[in-house]
Parts: C-alpha cells; structure tokens; sequence
C-alpha cells in the first residue's frame, strides 16, 4: 500500500507515484467513489508516447465516463492487465491494484509542478 | 351529448381543476397560464387549425383519406417486401397498450417482458447474420448503414478518408450515404463489384456491400471483404434477414458489421415505416454499438435479469463523444420481428425463404424460356430484365393488371417476390412482359451452391417452443405482465411526456391502405397519404411558428441532425464556410451534442446559471471568442429544467446578431402549445416528437416521429426524397434540392402508417383544445409541486415560482440526511405501483415528473401519497428505526417471492415490504425481478437469450 501523502496528484484526479524516472498514474478514491462501479477500464499500448494534458485512456462505469489524461510527457512502460480483466479493482484499491499505467518520464522534474496531497484534500474540500 | 374528444384526452375535469389551482393558488386556468408563461413570448396568433371534430368524424375523415389510397400488389423491393403480419402478433403486440404504451426499458426491474422480447431480437439478428452481437435496434436499413460506415471509421486502423460503396447497393442507401458523409468529411467512392476491375481497389477505412445486391444478384464478397480488411479497413454488409436463411451469412464471409432491417418479419410495409433496423458487429466491436443493447445480469437474489448494457458508450451520458445520436429506436416493430421468428422457428422460415427463391426462379425460368434477359444467374429473390426501350411500357402493363414492378432505367426492369407472392401474381408479371400465360418452367432456388448456408440458427428453445397461437398467445401475454406501461398507471417521465395514446388514434395504423403500401409506390396510388402528410405539416407549422416542415426524420435525434444540416447548408450556400461551431447549454439533452457532431459542427459549452437558464454573460462571452465561426445555438425550450426562460429572446436575439442560426429543441412543445411558438421568438428550425407531444405512443423505446420545421429561409435545406413521389415541403422548388435530396431516413416520408395517430389527435382536439391540454399539463405539474413541496424542495423555477410541464424533485438533501439515493427512492415507486420519474437530468440525485394533461387527479393524488410515504420511509431510516442497509427503500422492489419465501429478516415487515399503503391490496403490480445489479452485466456481457437452465 502507497502512502498517499507522499504522492503527486493532479486536477482530473488522478495520482501519480515516482521511482526514478517511472511514475504510476492512477485515479484517487474520491474520482472513482464519483464514477462509480467500474466496469471499463481502456489503456494505451505500451510503447505509446504521450503528452502532459492529453487524452490517453478511459475509465467508464455503469454511468458515466471518465478521461484518463496524461499528468505527464513520456512513454508508456507497462499497463495493468489486471485492471484491465478485473475493473472493479479501480474501486476497491484505487491506489494499490487499481493502479493504471507506468510511464518513463521524459523530464522527472517536471513532477514537481503538480499538487501535493495538502493540496489535493484541499481541491476535493476535505 | 358526450363529451368531446378534448374533455376525454385530459385527465382533470372542472372540477378536479378548481381543486388543483386553489392548491396552487390560481382562481382559472387562465390566471396560470398568465403567470407561468413570460408576456414576451406569448403567442398573438390566430391558429388556422380546422375546428375540432369528434371520434366518429375523424375516423370518417381518415376514412375518405384511406380511400384515396390504393393497394395493389407490390414487386418493387429496394428494401421493402409485403409481409404476413401474424394476426396474433397484430391484436397481443401491434393492438395491445401493454405493449405500445411503455416507455424505454431504463427501469430494467419493471421492464423484463420487452427486454427478454428485444434479447429474442438481438439472438435472431446475431444467428441470421453470424454475428457476435446485435443491438435493439436501429431506425432503418439506409441510417444503419450510415452508422456501420460511422462505426468502420472509429474501429478501422486505416487513416484514409474513403469509404467504398457497392454500386448495387438500395439508391435510397446511397443518397444517405452521400448526405451523411460530405457533412463528417468522408469520401464516398462507388464500386462495381460485377466487374473485374474492383480487383484493384483504392485505399479506404471501409467498404460497404449490399447482400444480395439491389439487384437481386447474389455474388461471393469475401475476396472483398478480405482485401479491404488486409488494407486496416472495416467490412459492412447490408444482409436481407429472409435470405439470410439460405445464404451464407456475413459473420461467415469475414464481415465486421452486419446491418439491415427485420421489415419483412411481419411488419407491415407502412409506406415506408416505422421498421426496425438493426445493426450487429463481430466479436471485439461491441463497445463501438451504436443505440440500445440489451444483456443478461442478475437481481438482488442472483436469478437472471435483462437491462440495457453498456449504456455509456450513448448519448445521454458520452453526448458529443457518443457513438451516435440515436435515442428512440423502433422497440415495438423490433419485437413483432422477433415475435414473427418465434411463431415460424427455424422451420417456418425455412420454407418461407425457400418458397420465396423458388417462386423468384419460377419466374425467373419461365421469362427466360419465353424468351426475356434475365441478367443474373443466381439471385435470392429479386430478378432484373433488360427490355431495350421498353421498361416503362412492362411496368405500366403490370401496374394496370395490380401489380408494381420497379422501373430501374428505360431499358431495365426489376420485379421482388415476398411471402405474399401468388401464382397469379407471377402470371401477371409474365403478361405485363408480353408473353401469353404458359405453364410455369418449374423452378429451384437460383442460389450459387458455394454459398448454401450450412450452419445452425435460431436453435434456442424460445424459437421452437410456441408453435400453436394458444401458446403464442400465452407467451406474449406472460411478458407483457411483466411490464409496467401507460395501461397500468401513470409514467411521470420528466421530458418524455407520456400522455395518452387513445384508441381512435391507434384505429387506422392497421388499415390496409395504409399499411400495406410500398414506400415507392405510384403516386396515384398514395393520394391519401399525400394529402395527409400535407395537412399535418401545416398543421404542425401553424403551432410552432415555422413556415415549412419536413415529416421524415424518424425520432428526435434524426430530426435534430436535419435541422443542424439545414444550418450548415444554409451557411455554405451563403459562402460562410466558416462557421462550424454549435453552441450548446451545459444542462442540454445529450442527443443535442451528439448530434451537432454528426452535422459536422463542434460543439462549444455555454454555461447555465443555477436556476438552469442559458448564463447571457457567459453565451456573450463564447459568442466573442468565436465571433465570425458561430454556426447555431441549440436551446430546449421550456428548458430542460423546466422552466420558462425569461430571456429567450435575448438569447436568440444574441446569436441572431453574430450571425448565427436558433435551433430549439422541441422536446418540451407541450408546455407551449396554444400558449406560444418557436418561431415567434426567434427560432429558426426545430424538431418536434410526434411521440411526445402528439400522442403516437412510445412503443417501449420507438418508433417515435421527429418532424423538422423551419423558417422560409432553410426550407430548401430541409429533408426531401430522391424516390419521393412528390415533395411535400413547403416554400421551395424542389427541382432545385441536391440530387440526395437532404435525405435523412430511407423512406420519402418516414414513419406514414403512424401519423395518422397524430393527425387524428390535432383533428380532434383543434386550437381550443391543443391549449387547454398544455394548460392542464402546466397545472398538473404545479399541482404536484405544490403539494409535495414540504417533503422535497423543488428544484427551479420561473415567473412567480412556478414551473413549466414538469418539476424537478431534489433527493440529494435527502441523500445527505439519511443515505437513501434517487435510485433508492426510483425503485421504491415501483413497489407503490409507479413507473419512476426521470432520474438524476438534468440535475444528478434528482427526479424530473412530468404528469401530462392526461392523468387524472385521482391517480396525481396516489403518486403523491406514494412520494409523501417513500419521505417518510427515509425519515425512518434517518432516524434509525431501520438500518441504513436494510430497509424498504434500499431493498426495493420487492418480488412477491422475496417476501414469500423463507423466513423474514428485515427490520421492517412484509406489509411494510409489499403493501405500503392500503389502496394498493385491490391494484398491487408485482415487479418480476428485484433490483438489477448494473455493473455485474456491464462486466460480464451476455447479449443473447441465456440457456433455459438459467431460469430454474
């Protein structure tokens, strides 16, 4: 389990967590308790270059559907397959299993531009 | 004397309505209307509609329209083929309220009669097609295709901009085609596949194949669909479902996407509909469906339940990223379709197919013998003659001996035989040709034998079981049982305006003579339907306002696109190509986004303030950003919140003065009518819901009619018809319309066996009336507001705090206190007898009810008992006298069987549970399932009838 006031997180509620140059994306508790049951989880191949701010995926429920963007540029290193085949881990372990991508980012420094987990709490009033 | 029609159709008397206003507040009508409706948009005009007439004359009337209307025996097909409706598929299904009064199944618990019929569907589809998955279904054979084209461009991994069109494709398919493509920027290019030369096809995302083609030839097309999908493309098939019995279907030819309609399954030709279209796609594509799926999940108690599957991938919820705009589809024809596959089975469609190819190769060998061109060697059911010159003069001999034959060009002819087909018909074909009767060459199947069909279809129970019409008759009534519909109670949908659909409108759909005429029939022989479809257009452009309208559009969304292609056509013959974006308020229907889309527009978001109304500082500001670029902006009026909006007409007055067009939204026209119109206060085009507002019932999810009417200035923008026997528009030459005419449906006027329903309703209602139903539907809302203001705050409102036709209930404080949701609260009405009001538009965690002018104050007295109750219930739950996970509220509905069996371990009781209130121990409605657990079918996606065993 990730301690979630060590991680980066961004405006469209997602989190990201760094290892050198590798961050693990994800969407926080509070995006997927707003989505509801996830029934869909769309990832983008590995391999693929993506863009801070772009459109890389989608997190869809019974009733609504959530955007995945990119908090960061780089590449795709690994997708979870298990999200994939078991969306519903989205809702139980948003920020364990439920884990989304793995992207090389191509300036790790650039992490630092986004919000703290104070920060965070702050956005989603709590 | 009895009363009038009008005093029938609304649901409150004098008496009821005195009682009503003085709740409210009101001393008349009047006064309310005065109130509710803002001085600047209220109409000063005097209506042209003819003074209303009662039952009997209508009926009289529509008679000596029907007569002016003549049936004779039609050989055209393109698509359209007589039918033996089942008589008792026409009186349980076609004739019974149980079935054409329900609404679309988003309440799955109290909709599982339909949906298992619909599941029927999708399994006939996907096993005639050998195809993965169908949907439920689409509005006809040519706006499928489009949407199969829409779809190979979405799926297709080829970045070409080309889409190959068979050349013996439906003419009125490629007309679509070639509408629909220019406005989304693809090229179309046309392919012969009879010659050689197709070998070498360009690159394309996509090809579409008519299977058997126009024609009636009947060719191989898997080294086509082959290449195209070795090149990254995506293979659509257009598949006639007859044929499909005897021929190798397209799931097994390598086709991605099957696409067609079940029109000849038993629903009557109509002059062209409503039919149900369909659409299915191989194993990988289902997420791109475009409209309603229907799968398998399970209850509360883990026993098999159907509901609609992955409803994010629609417009309500994707809106301008949905796969499409379609909302309403043809649900009631989709299940006569597949209510025709249950009565015949496997077997009965067998010698149906092949009786039909047999009498086409009879015909086919005895024109031949005489001495006639036959021009293809295999065909299923359609022969094409050449006769050097003399076409017109075969199809003028036949016509005059009652049959239709289609004259496809001076020197060729082409004749269709359906199941209604006769020996004398086929004599009559041979003499309109010239020949003298002879005997019939005898004839097999003209099929190529590599493509006999060898596998299995419709080999689940369901097809085979019902074989004697005592049990047809059992099986159609034990799912309508199931279901809840207008003949039950009352269907308070926000927006959806399910108002009564009375039996002397109902009358004439079934006449013969206007159902069993061919779409491209003769015009003399269509004079009636002529006439009819001219008075209601202007009948219907004397109420809104506009100058012209276009009957064709077969559902809202359809109606919509039209008037947002009218728009871009408008803007680009005036050389403004420039101007692509649609302005849509945040709190629109999702079809408005889905649509603009669609039109080639982009869609750009104005904020609404909290009450709902367009934000004017917000709308200026979007409107500068995008100054000259400013195509529309599409407003719902009433809004959809309900609400009258004061300052429409700065709106409209602010993007009429950057050069843009109005587009409003007819959804909401019962509120209006008689009271204002579109027109007057600034709008340009709209579209109306013959299903909403002029009485043609819902039909658990369509048909539904969705007229476009517009100003003088779009007029020639509007739908007509290449095929059209005239065009009907008013104000413009229609030899100056585009050779595809703005052609939005397959069929020149759309759904024509249904409009009688709404001309009978403005017949027999007139100006008076039309107002006096729009006043009883302001009041029936207010009343209700009112009166259950205390238990709900009511969310918006406009002029001296009154709403519109419809009020919104806000459950989110309740939600807050006690943890009981809308869906909590929705479920719960089922178990007091009541259909759910519109759920969480425009607002989330709200109901938006919407009583109508036909309910009458007994039973808007019973749902707000109910509403007052299911409060209290809540109350109870906040109070703690029952768990917050184990109450009435949470575990409704309640099957009769979950509160039968076994022992009881609630904390409240089985009274409690199934009878709430008294009034209910003489008319309980037992739901057949419990609550449906939504996500378990989203991820496990079952589309087709489950086993028997599933069920014990």
């Amino acid at each position: 389990m990730v301690d979630q006031s060590e991680l980066k997180y961004t405006h469209e509620h997602e989190w990201v967590a760094l290892e050198g140059d590798v961050a693990t994306i994800g969407i926080t508790a509070y995006a997927a308790e707003k989505l509801g049951d996830v029934v869909y989880v769309d990832l983008p191949e590995v391999g693929t270059t993506v863009a801070s701010g772009r459109t890389v995926g989608e997190v869809e429920s019974t009733k609504s559907v959530g955007e995945l963007f990119a908090p960061l540029d780089g590449e795709v290193v690994e997708v979870n397959d298990d999200v994939t085949s078991s969306p519903e881990l989205v809702n139980s372990d948003p920020f364990g299993d439920g884990w989304l991508i793995r992207v090389r980012l191509s300036d790790p420094t650039a992490a630092d531009s986004l919000l703290t987990a104070d920060e965070y709490a702050g956005l989603i009033g709590e | 004397m009895s009363a009038s029609f009008a005093d029938r159709h609304i649901g409150t008397d004098d008496e009821a309505q005195q009682w009503m206003l003085s709740a409210v507040g009101y001393d008349s009508l009047a006064s309310l209307m005065a109130a509710a409706v803002p001085e600047s948009i209220r109409s000063r005009a005097e209506s042209a509609l003819p003074p209303p007439v009662s039952e009997r004359e209508a009926l009289a009337e529509l008679r000596t329209l029907a007569s002016r209307n003549r049936v004779r025996r039609s050989m055209i097909g393109l698509g359209y083929y007589d039918t033996v409706t089942p008589s008792v598929i026409q009186r349980n299904v076609l004739e019974n309220p149980s079935w054409y009064t329900a609404y679309t199944p988003y309440q799955p618990e109290i909709s599982q009669g339909r949906l298992e019929a619909l599941i029927n569907f999708q399994t006939m589809v996907a096993d005639l097609t050998g195809m993965a998955t169908a949907n439920a279904s689409m509005l006809d054979e040519a706006t499928a295709v489009v949407e199969g084209m829409l779809l190979a461009r979405r799926a297709s991994g080829s970045s070409s901009a080309v889409f190959l069109v068979d050349a013996d494709a439906f003419p009125q398919t490629k007309a679509l085609l070639r509408h629909r493509a220019e406005a989304v920027g693809i090229r179309l290019a046309e392919v012969d596949f009879s010659s050689a030369a197709y070998r070498d096809l360009p690159d394309a995302f996509g090809v579409f194949v008519q299977y058997p083609g126009a024609s009636g030839r009947v060719w191989d097309p898997t080294e086509v669909i082959t290449a195209v999908k070795q090149r990254g493309g995506v293979a659509v098939v257009a598949a006639d479902l007859l044929a499909m019995i005897l021929l190798t279907p397209p799931g097994e030819l390598g086709a991605d996407v099957a696409v067609g309609t079940s029109q000849r399954f038993g629903v009557p030709m109509g002059f062209g509909g409503p039919h149900a279209g369909y659409l299915a796609v191989r194993k990988g594509l289902e997420r791109q469906l475009p409209g309603r799926l229907v799968g398998v999940s399970q209850d509360a108690s883990g026993y098999p339940a159907y509901r609609l599957s992955l409803q994010a991938r629609e417009q309500h919820i994707r809106r301008e990223k949905a796969t499409s705009n379609i909302c309403t589809a043809q649900v009631l024809l989709a299940i006569m379709a597949s209510m025709y596959a249950v009565y015949h089975g496997p077997d009965g469609l067998r010698s149906i197919a092949t009786r039909v190819a047999g009498q086409a190769a009879q015909l086919a060998a005895t024109l031949s013998a005489a001495g006639a061109d036959v021009v293809h060697e295999t065909f299923f059911d359609t022969l094409t003659v050449r006769v050097p010159g003399g076409a017109a003069a075969v199809v003028k001999r036949a016509a005059e001996q009652g049959v239709l034959l289609h004259l496809v060009d001076a020197d060729t002819v082409s004749a269709s035989v359906d199941e209604t087909t006769t020996a004398d018909d086929l004599r009559a074909v041979l003499r309109a040709f010239g020949f003298k009767q002879r005997d019939a060459a005898r004839g097999a199947p003209a099929l190529p034998a590599a493509l006999e069909r060898t596998s299995d279809y419709l080999t689940h129970p369901v097809f085979s079981t019902h074989r004697s019409e005592t049990s047809m008759m059992r099986y159609l009534k034990y799912l309508a049982d199931k279901d809840y519909a207008l003949d039950r109670g009352m269907i308070p949908l926000g927006s959806c305006t399910m108002k009564l659909n009375a039996a002397t409108e109902m009358a004439a759909v079934t006449w013969p003579e206007f159902a069993a005429l061919h779409p491209f029939a003769p015009e003399a022989d269509v004079e009636g339907y002529l006439e009819l479809v001219t008075q209601l257009q202007e009948w219907l452009a004397d109420v809104t306002g506009y100058d012209s309208v276009s009957l064709q559009p077969n559902a809202g969304s359809q109606g919509e696109l039209a008037g947002l292609l009218a728009i871009r056509a408008y803007h680009l013959a005036n050389g403004d190509d420039r101007r692509t974006v649609c302005l849509i308020p945040a709190s629109a229907h999702g079809t408005n986004a889905a649509s603009a889309v669609l039109a080639g527009l982009r869609v750009v978001v104005v904020a609404t303030n909290e009450n709902g109304d367009v934000d004017l500082d917000d709308l200026r500001a979007k409107i500068a950003e995008h100054a000259d670029a400013i195509a529309a902006l599409m407003i719902t009026y009433p809004s959809t919140h309900g609400v009258y909006e004061h300052q429409v007409r700065e709106v409209t007055e602010a993007v009429h003065a950057a050069g843009g067009q109005v587009y409003v939204d007819g959804a909401n026209l019962n509120a209006l009518l008689g009271y204002a119109r579109f027109g007057d206060f600034g709008g340009d085009v709209s579209h109306l819901n013959l299903h909403k507002t002029f009485c043609i019932p819902h039909g658990g999810g369509g048909p539904g009619v969705g007229p476009v009417a517009a100003k003088e200035h779009l007029a020639p923008y509007l739908p007509g018809h290449p095929l059209a026997q005239r065009d009907l528009v008013a104000g413009r030459d229609a030899s100056q319309l585009p050779e595809h005419g703005n052609i939005v449906s397959a069929a020149p006027f759309g759904s024509p066996s249904i409009l009688p329903i709404s001309w009978a309703y403005v017949r027999m209602m007139g100006a008076e009336g039309l107002a006096r139903a729009t006043a009883s539907a302001v009041l029936a809302a207010n009343y209700v507001a009112v009166r259950l203001r205390d238990s709900f705050p009511v969310l918006y409102a406009g002029e001296n705090g009154l709403a519109a036709h419809e009020c919104i209930l806000d459950i989110r404080p309740l939600t807050q206190a006690t943890g009981v949701t809308v869906d909590d609260v929705a479920k719960r009405l089922i178990d007091y007898g009541f259909h759910a009001p519109t759920m969480s538009f425009p607002v989330a965690g709200t109901l938006m009810v919407e009583p109508t002018e036909s309910e009458d104050l007994a039973e808007l007295d019973r749902f707000i008992e109910a509403m007052i109750a299911i409060k209290a219930e809540a109350d109870a739950v906040a109070a703690g006298e029952y768990p917050a996970d184990d109450n009435p509220l949470r575990n409704a509905p309640h099957t009769a069987q979950s509160a039968i069996v076994g022992e009881w371990e609630h904390a409240y009781s089985r009274e409690t549970a199934v009878y709430p209130v008294p009034g209910l121990v003489h008319r309980k409605y037992w739901p057949p399932v419990r609550r449906i657990d939504q996500a378990y079918g989203d991820r496990n996606l079952v589309c087709a009838c489950p086993p028997i065993e599933a069920f014990t």
